[in-house]
């Protein structure tokens, strides 16, 4: 697993306030941790602040699962 | 009109987490009032305040763990954290969990806020100016807005009828207590969450009441004896902090459960200044005219109060109240009881009116008055029974609770024990 996938999965896990084994590359923010729009929008703050980059919110709404964040971040990550 | 009774207390305060441990503690004589420690104070002219004990929850410590998970905690200011203890307290103690539809409907919350979230707001105005707007949270706006106590508490505990709060300074609670009551004499609910809850303890609440000159600055350096109201070294009131919250329920709902009653609302009363910001009318006629309002409601006279829970907060404004209650009682002064707990916890602002008519309820269930702490040499004389110093066992059937705010907003609530 890469640094940037482990960071965002401890990431996602303190903000959401779910088990880490929960928090696997297919686990939709929504659908499966329990998080409401607001915590997504929320996700997408912590994303930039931990990886110093901007995501769009264009990009951002197309982040819905751990996975797809994973993946935006090793391509737009500093 | 529908009658209104009180089956369930719940409060946070600087003496302790839940109902009883406060009642004990301020029975005792204990004082809530320390020198703040939670942040810088060298600059403030005020350094002291009285703050909830937080702990793990056991000895009557307020540990927030228990009454909101703590990824909720995070989105919000600490009013709503205390909200939901207080509120959840209630509940369990009026024993009243609707689960059903038709129960949901009919429950409600009512719970206000002097000033709600402004720790908060302080902390996201330097956020912005430093960072800029892309890092304001989601949760900024709902987690600082004052009817979001009451949004909270509806949707852990299913409270789908009339959703409501009240912003009246420091007569907050006094008012929502008095506002749900009539929802539900009135028929728009059958039980209601109602009170009140306030954080205030930061650096900006401190320094803007010390600008208007209210705040105690005179015993930085002896807290507990630093709320003394009617007393002549009084200088100021000293802020605190918690929520009070009581479950009003319709009389025949509650006794068709078979809900334990503490007592009846049987009086409420409002009226305006229309003076002064901050100062209250000298001629005392805001105060009186709302406590006169809350006994005519109750359909009764002056004669019948046996204890007044006064507003009292240990400022110019107390001689104020005494006056307005000399007026009012007339010759039944010398036979009533008053005091002032904000000797023991301070002044919790939009929380203390709610706070105070749980204490006066209590009065009644235990037959005393309890004490006006450091009360050594009063200002005035009056022939008012002010119980300086220790509780006073009396017979109490019926108390008033005062409440004045900022902007010259007054209530009055009146208890009484209820008799089919």
């Amino acid at each position: 697993m890469s640094d940037i996938a482990e960071r965002v999965k401890k990431i996602v896990a303190e903000h959401l306030g779910v088990e880490p084994e929960k928090v696997t590359e297919s686990a939709s923010f929504i659908d499966d941790l329990g998080a409401d729009s607001l915590d997504t929008v929320e996700l997408v703050m912590a994303f930039e602040e931990a990886f110093n980059c901007e995501i769009p919110d264009d990009a951002a709404e197309t982040i819905l699962t751990v996975g797809d964040a994973i993946k935006f971040l090793e391509k737009n990550a500093a | 009109m529908r009658r209104v009774v009180v089956t369930g207390l719940g409060m946070v305060t600087p003496l302790a987490c839940g109902v009883e441990p406060t009642w004990r503690r301020l029975l005792a004589g204990e004082s809530g009032v320390k020198t703040i420690s939670h942040f810088e104070v060298s600059d403030l002219a005020c350094k002291i305040a009285a703050n909830i004990p937080r702990g793990d929850g056991s000895d009557g410590t307020y540990n927030p763990d228990q009454w909101m998970e703590p990824k909720e905690q995070r989105k919000v200011d600490e009013f709503i954290v205390f909200a939901m203890a207080a509120a959840t307290q209630a509940l369990d103690d009026a024993g009243w969990h609707p689960t059903s539809y038709e129960d949901q409907i009919t429950s409600g919350v009512l719970i206000g806020s002097g000033i709600g979230g402004i720790e908060g707001i302080a902390d996201a105005s330097l956020l912005l100016k430093d960072r800029g707007p892309r890092r304001i949270s989601p949760f900024f706006i709902p987690g600082r807005l004052i009817n979001l106590a009451g949004g909270y508490v509806s949707i852990a505990h299913g409270l789908k009828g009339p959703n409501h709060a009240v912003v009246t300074a420091c007569s907050t609670g006094a008012h929502a207590i008095g506002d749900a009551g009539r929802l539900i004499a009135l028929g728009d609910a059958d039980v209601m969450v109602a009170g009140g809850t306030e954080s205030p303890i930061n650096r900006l609440a401190i320094a803007g009441f010390a600008a208007c000159k209210a705040l105690c600055t005179a015993f930085n350096e002896d807290p507990t004896h630093a709320s003394r109201p009617y007393d002549k070294d009084r200088d100021g009131f000293v802020m605190g902090e918690g929520a009070g919250v009581v479950v009003l329920e319709e009389l025949e709902h509650a006794k068709a459960r078979g809900a334990k009653i503490y007592a009846e609302l049987v009086g409420y009363g409002l009226s305006g200044d229309a003076f002064h910001i901050t100062a209250p009318s000298m001629d005392g006629d805001g105060a009186y005219r709302c406590m006169s309002a809350a006994l005519k409601r109750a359909g009764m006279t002056a004669d019948d109060v046996d204890y007044i829970n006064a507003h009292g907060t240990s400022t110019m404004a107390d001689e104020i109240e005494l006056k307005a209650v000399e007026r009012l009682l007339g010759n039944a002064a010398a036979k009533t009881a008053m005091s002032s707990t904000k000797s023991s916890i301070g002044h919790l602002l939009g929380a203390a009116g709610s706070v105070e008519a749980i204490f006066s309820i209590l009065a009644i269930r235990d037959q005393i008055a309890p004490a006006t702490l450091n009360l050594d040499n009063p200002s005035v004389e009056t022939p008012i029974d002010l119980v300086p110093l220790t509780p006073k066992p009396r017979k109490i059937d019926a108390v008033l609770s005062n409440s004045f705010g900022f902007g010259g907003t007054n209530a009055s609530l009146v208890f009484r024990r209820y008799a089919a």
